[in-house]
């Protein structure tokens, strides 16, 4: 995974709550090998009209955004299903940071494996956020992971709250399974006590 | 020790250590369908092996077909190739896998309560969303992705941060009509979509107590739609019963063994949650939505709300915006809404019980619009053919289909058309869920039925009330 330290890109506004990962990443293109890439199908059907059509109102088609890296939602971002072609779609696409009020739980998970960075903030702060990007389409905005601060269209700081285990994955790039593999010994004797405690849930064949 | 909940003692029961404020638990049951291929090829690309695959349970059914059993009715070539991609790995890594043609397959969170696979006090994951599902047994069962997946089939565990407990407490005797589907809408209406974020669910009352294991799988099915991680809950007598005998329970000394852990999960009585919710079942009726979010849900006797009544502007261009999409208008009577079709499936709401709700509605009369059965598994559809509800599906006009995901998600080609509009027993009306621009009402199997008999919404109350 791509270390995420210092972002500093094109903020698009996103004004609409409860985006889904239907509309992320919709289920027909879903069985894609990663490597194929899934830049094209992020927020497929608000982004065209047909393969290739495109809604010129859609943020991400208008001129100023579509090189845009960070994203300013709302409420409910990446709420539904657990597809993590969600996250594949919005790194693939270039968008390595999406700020909302609130996250969908599993899509909270899954982006810090894409190396995406999820920020909460509150509406009042995010709908001021979004209508300075209208006012001034194409405004960058800056992200230090390190130091936990935005700096905001209007050129101030503000700090952010990360989880120190997000954090650390995100600025080292690290995996999750090279981490859990460290604990090896412990998950071993976790499990033997596991057993003990629960045998009846361990070499449950199919029944004859 | 402190007062625990059930959701403290199961975590502590999994919890291997912590580092860095998330907890690595163990998984103590992980369950797979046709989607999982990727987590296969990261174990192929790292030269990892399935670390437990007693562990591991998998059936296919986002993607297959509900007109046979054949795979060449599969027409996308990257669906087909997901179901066959998890026969082979079944064949490589030797986990329990209920395959296309087996009686036990069928959706997984249909699948997993059917067989007793899933049981009180297990970390149960899977990489679906509404593996919130399983937790009406009292397992704390939670969707997770496609890393995810990879990751406890290499280590058999997950990282995650402790949640935060929210109880939802259900009183009442519910009225004639209303069922467990109407119970869980009325609750994400009131709570909303990301209500229960960061919080796992535990439902509570005597509205849940008294509900059968059927209609707690579909409430615990859509704490998801609510934001929460998870749903659960407490095991007592309705859930030992409902396990004894099935076919993955513990037998024998086993069984004694399992009921004993069992009966100590419940929260202890002053166990402190972080949120509580409280409703009153008597008050509630049939719920049909009539937006993009499972939160906009309403009684079937209201009209759609105006967007002039919107709390923010935000609020306002998004009910704007699902009322354009639906192709509705505020204030327009629920009741008068047309249909085009109807699909009675999905993991919300195709066990048995469902059928039979939703077929005690449809011998009163005949389909008016397209109207198609998919039930939950294999089994269920076994068991309602030997009951004749197929029968009763057929005769009024509804088609009889296999077993799989089907048109709640559309992966497999059942889908809504542009522009049409589906009375669905599912769980998402989201955009484009059960096709581009199609437009999805969510509501019960007997809400579903009745809809279909008419070709409009319908106010299930209007018909004779019982069983098939």
């Amino acid at each position: 995974m791509e270390p995420f330290t210092l972002l500093t890109g094109i903020a698009a506004p996103l004004d609409r709550p409860n985006v889904d990962t239907d509309q992320i990443a919709p289920a027909r293109f879903l069985r894609r090998p990663r490597k194929e890439g899934y830049r094209d199908i992020l927020f497929h059907d608000l982004r065209f009209s047909a393969p290739g059509e495109e809604y010129p109102d859609f943020v991400l088609n208008q001129p100023a955004f579509r090189q845009a890296s960070i994203l300013v939602a709302d409420r409910n971002f990446g709420g539904g299903s657990s597809r993590e072609q969600a996250v594949w779609s919005l790194v693939d696409y270039g968008i390595r940071c999406v700020i909302a009020e609130s996250f969908g739980d599993i899509f909270w998970e899954n982006s810090v494996k894409g190396g995406l960075l999820l920020i909460r903030q509150d509406e009042a702060t995010l709908a001021g956020w979004r209508d300075q990007l209208r006012a001034a389409p194409g405004s960058t905005m800056s992200i230090d992971l390190d130091a936990q601060t935005i700096s905001q269209p209007d050129g101030t700081s503000v700090a952010f709250e990360v989880e120190i285990a997000r954090k650390r994955r995100l600025l080292l790039g690290l995996d999750d399974i090279g981490i859990t593999l460290r604990h090896q010994d412990a998950i071993l004797t976790a499990e033997t006590a596991y057993r003990a405690r629960h045998p009846w849930l361990f070499d449950r064949a199919a029944p004859g | 020790m402190a007062p625990r909940t059930l959701l403290q003692k199961i975590w502590d029961d999994h919890q291997i250590l912590e580092e860095d404020g998330q907890s690595l638990l163990m998984v103590g049951c992980h369950l797979g369908h046709d989607g999982s291929y990727y987590g296969f090829s990261v174990l192929e690309e790292r030269g990892l092996k399935l670390r437990r695959p007693d562990q591991f349970f998998a059936t296919p059914d986002h993607g297959v077909p509900t007109r046979s059993r054949s795979l060449d009715d599969v027409t996308d070539a990257a669906q087909r190739r997901g179901v066959e991609t998890l026969e082979r790995n079944h064949a490589r890594h030797g986990f329990t896998h209920f395959g296309l043609g087996d009686v036990r397959q069928g959706i997984v969170h249909v699948v997993g309560p059917e067989q007793g696979i899933t049981q009180p006090g297990l970390l149960l994951v899977c990489g679906d969303s509404h593996t919130s599902t399983h937790g009406a047994l009292g397992a704390l069962a939670f969707g997770i992705g496609a890393s995810d997946v990879a990751h406890v089939l290499a280590t058999q565990t997950v990282w995650r941060k402790r949640p935060k407990a929210m109880r939802i407490t259900v009183d009442g005797t519910r009225p004639a009509g209303v069922t467990a589907k109407d119970v869980i809408l009325a609750i994400i209406a009131r709570i909303g979509a990301n209500g229960a974020a960061q919080h796992v669910i535990e439902y509570a009352g005597s509205t849940i107590r008294a509900m059968s294991v059927e209609e707690r799988l579909t409430v615990c099915n859509m704490s998801i739609e609510a934001g929460g991680r998870a749903g659960m809950v407490a095991p007592d007598d309705t859930t030992i019963e409902y396990l004894r005998g099935r076919p993955f329970a513990p037998q024998g000394a086993d069984w004694d063994a399992a009921v004993a852990h069992w009966r100590n999960l419940p929260s202890d009585p002053d166990a402190v949650f972080d949120t509580e919710v409280e409703l009153d079942a008597t008050a509630m009726e049939p719920m049909v939505t009539w937006g993009n979010s499972p939160e906009n849900a309403v009684p079937v006797s209201a009209r759609i709300p105006s967007p002039q009544d919107a709390a923010s502007t935000v609020q306002r261009d998004t009910m704007r915006e699902a009322l354009d999409y639906m192709g509705l208008a505020a204030g327009q009577a629920v009741r008068d809404i047309a249909i085009d079709q109807v699909f009675i499936g999905s993991c919300t709401n195709a066990r048995l019980s469902d059928l039979r709700e939703a077929a005690a509605i449809a011998r009163q009369g005949r389909a008016m619009v397209p109207a198609m059965v998919s039930p939950g598994s294999s089994m269920v559809k076994q068991q309602a053919e030997a009951e004749g509800l197929d029968r009763i599906f057929r005769e009024a006009g509804f088609e009889w289909r296999e077993s799989g995901c089907s048109m709640c998600v559309g992966m497999n080609g059942d889908l809504v058309a542009a522009g049409k509009r589906c009375a669905s027993t599912s769980n998402r009306n989201f955009r484009g869920r059960q096709g581009k621009d199609s437009r999805t009402h969510l509501m019960s199997p007997a809400m579903a039925a009745a809809a279909a008999l008419r070709g409009r919404i319908t106010d299930v109350r209007e018909f004779a009330q019982g069983a098939a």
